[in-house]
């Protein structure tokens, strides 16, 4: 199947391990990726914040990558969400791309749900010897009804000790500018899920996007609890146990990095 | 969008409805309360538990659901009709129906009534319509005394507090907060009172109950309006509403426009909907109805006081009108994550939580009320929960966006960087020429903004410290900084270049 990544902008910058898991699954049980390059950002933050106007750009812009493809992935729920539940609206009152829209967004795909319902495949052959929890991000949960997909995935993989994360179903507080339009009740939420997933003793929590685990991982790392936060698509692709090491920033210019 | 801009400028509502303050800097002192978050902590997890239960055991809960979106929706499609359907059956059955524009109205109209009955005090069965309405502050300055007869208003009545919850007012106190408030403000309470709930209740009721038996004037709203028979219904759990609708010589209803129901058959619906929903009961212990007057039989002159306070305005919003079908619940505060942190206060609406940033905003205009379609993040527990099925965050996004239109021609920083981001992403070359310079910037600006890249102890690749306005994320998160390698750098090296 040719399968087109949609990576998300978020993932090209920050969590480029997330969109080369993705690639090393799809290529391992023999499809074929395409990754557009045209492709940019969904419009998600635009749109739910109140820009309808800048969004619609980025809906067109969606649809003209990606309409040519049988199947389009993409490692996240809250952008996969964006396009089936939000685009329908954000184009209505323009029949052209409302069509369009209705076309494609059937066949986009959040990763569990592509591997799951698409390919039909729940082992994966990855190899995880370790404590893991997961947290069902909103979108994911609420909008895709993922149900238990990602788990079902992850309880395939061979060593892993997934173990249920308390309250798993309650937002994270990460909201997109909610974090830092509301950073006090956002940082209340944040509190309680930092408790359930020290609850569990997990060493590592996982995800169906790397934006609530930029919060969630903000919060563990600023507490400095040692739990590392992953995509669960880079357990998925792990088959040595490990996982790539954590990303590397980008180098700081030697002038301005002040020496340890 | 077009539809609304034909339609003729209708009035906004006044009332308790808008905060003075943005939301955010009252859910600041609101999160910092640690009794508040207690209190409030542990009333909506029991009630959620519990309305989880009671909804499991119907099989058909999703059709009733369905059901009960379908009828509202109905109802907002021919509401002049019913309205005045609802007027001609209500009079012909004896009760004399008034229409108020706006709270002022309202509360003109209800001071002029009971003040014909020469009483200068009230019973009131608990309403929300009242509190949007200032009803009590009116009245008062009318020198008529309104007493509250529902136990967690009366609690917020003697306590001269704020509502924090729809159906439980008085949710964000604790027993023993009650206890000495009763001590405090009941003239016959002793220091015997405790804090158990059956004794604060039996000393509510013996405290009510001589103001059931003397007063002759009663205020309510009402949970459903039949327009076929001109019938008025209120549910509730204490009976206490019941003494007030059946005891008192006159009866005087306020009732929004939207609690409409085309027939009486209808209700079959909504009385299952609602009390699981709310109380999380099979069925609520008294539901009262009445019609018009019957001759000895209760209140004799009996008036029902239609308000419009922005509802018309909202239903002129295609999307947003769905607010209206609210049948008043409360589950979604209760499942609600920025509900369950702030309590209700901090919205400072009579209408807090998810439904109250969807209502509030919508009766007043969404400019005298910017900040509540911004007070969530949108995870969608609320829609699951809401037995008439108002997509609450689709109207949260579409209010956010009424905000942000409305505003077009002010400078905003906000909407400068979202146009520019807009801009960037536009464009393949702009776009990967942004993430480029967000690789190459980043380090630098970390080393001299964090003195360094990872704060000491911190994990590899994050920043403890950011200016203003990202320091409103680095207050309680370290953030991540961008990758040595974009993703589609590595994919162009390992995959050669993308089509």
């Amino acid at each position: 199947m040719r399968i087109g990544l949609f990576v998300t902008c978020v993932n090209d910058l920050m969590y480029p391990g997330t969109g080369q898991a993705v690639v090393t699954i799809l290529e391992r049980l023999g499809h074929t990726v395409e990754f557009p390059a045209a492709q940019t950002c969904c419009g998600q933050m635009h749109a739910n914040s109140g820009y309808r106007a800048e969004a619609l750009p980025l809906v067109r812009r969606f649809v003209d990558v990606f309409e040519g493809y049988e199947a389009v992935v993409a490692p996240s729920g809250s952008c996969v969400a964006m396009v089936r539940d939000s685009y329908p609206r954000l184009a209505e009152g323009d029949a052209a791309l409302s069509a369009r829209v209705a076309e494609l967004a059937p066949r986009v795909y959040e990763l569990s749900e592509l591997l799951v319902d698409v390919l039909g495949v729940t082992e994966l052959g990855a190899v995880f010897p370790h404590r893991v929890t997961y947290h069902t991000t909103c979108h994911g949960l609420r909008m895709l009804r993922l149900g238990d997909r990602p788990e079902r995935l992850l309880r395939n993989v061979s060593g892993i000790d997934l173990v249920e994360l308390p309250a798993a179903d309650e937002c994270c507080g990460f909201g997109g500018t909610f974090a830092v339009k509301n950073p006090d009740v956002s940082t209340a939420m944040l509190a309680d899920k930092v408790r359930h997933v020290l609850d569990t003793d997990a060493e590592v929590l996982a995800a169906a996007d790397n934006s609530c685990l930029a919060h969630i991982s903000g919060g563990l790392g600023r507490l400095r609890t040692g739990v590392r936060s992953v995509h669960y698509a880079e357990i998925l692709a792990a088959t040595d146990g490990t996982l790539p090491p954590r990303t590397e920033p980008a180098p700081a210019a030697p002038t301005a990095t002040p020496t340890d | 969008m077009t539809e609304r801009r034909m339609l003729p400028l209708l009035p906004h509502g006044s009332g308790h409805l808008a905060p003075p303050q943005a939301f955010p800097r009252r859910a600041k002192v609101a999160v910092g309360d640690t009794q508040l978050r207690a209190n409030i902590r542990r009333a909506t997890h029991t009630i959620r538990d519990k309305r989880a239960h009671v909804v499991d055991e119907v099989d058909d809960w999703e059709e009733l659901r369905e059901a009960g979106r379908a009828l509202k929706e109905r109802v907002a499609r021919h509401l002049p009709e019913l309205l005045e359907r609802f007027e001609q059956a209500a009079t012909a059955a004896g009760a004399t129906v008034h229409w108020a524009r706006d709270a002022a109205e309202a509360n003109r109209i209800v001071t002029e009534l009971v003040r014909a009955t020469g009483s200068d005090e009230v019973v009131k069965v608990k309403s929300m319509v009242t509190q949007e309405i200032e009803l009590n502050d009116a009245l008062e300055r009318a020198g008529i005394t309104a007493y509250e007869t529902d136990l967690a208003e009366l609690i917020v009545q003697l306590d001269r507090g704020e509502q924090s919850h729809i159906l439980v007012p008085a949710i964000h106190y604790n027993r023993t907060e009650i206890r000495e408030i009763f001590r405090r403000e009941m003239p016959d309470t002793d220091d015997a009172l405790t804090s158990d709930p059956a004794v604060l209740a039996e000393a509510a009721r013996r405290h009510l109950r001589r103001k059931f038996l003397s007063t002759k004037v009663a205020v309510s709203g009402a949970n459903f309006a039949v327009a076929d028979t001109g019938t008025l219904v209120v549910l509730e759990s204490e009976g206490n509403g019941r003494m007030c609708l059946t005891l008192p010589e006159t009866l005087i209803s306020v009732v929004g426009i939207e609690k409409i129901v085309p027939t009486f058959a209808d209700l079959e619906v909504f009385l299952q909907l609602l009390p699981r929903s709310s109380t999380a009961e099979r069925m609520n212990p008294y539901t009262s109805t009445w019609t018009g007057v019957r001759e000895g039989d209760g209140p004799q002159d009996v008036h029902i006081v239609l308000l419009d306070n922005g509802r018309s305005a909202t239903l002129a919003d295609t999307v947003g009108r769905q607010a209206l079908a609210c049948i008043r619940c409360s589950a979604c505060l209760n499942v609600c994550p920025v509900y369950e942190r702030t309590g209700g206060i901090a919205y400072g609406s009579v209408y807090p939580g998810p439904i109250g940033a969807i209502i509030s905003p919508q009766l007043t205009g969404v400019e005298r009320n910017k900040s509540l379609p911004y007070a969530s993040s949108l995870c969608g527990a609320c829609y699951d929960v809401c037995p008439v099925k108002i997509n609450i965050p689709e109207v949260l996004v579409h209010l956010r966006q009424t905000g942000v239109d409305g505003a077009r021609e002010r400078p905003s920083a906000e909407r400068t960087a979202m146009r520019t981001l807009a801009w960037v992403m536009s464009d393949q070359r702009r776009y990967e020429n942004a993430l480029r310079a967000a690789r190459t910037a980043t380090g630098p600006i970390a080393g001299l903004l964090a003195g360094k890249r990872t704060p000491p102890g911190g994990p590899a690749g994050t920043l403890g410290h950011l200016p203003w306005p990202l320091s409103a994320w680095t207050v309680s998160r370290d953030a991540p900084l961008p990758a040595r390698q974009s993703f589609r750098d590595w994919w162009r090296k390992t995959h050669g270049e993308a089509r």
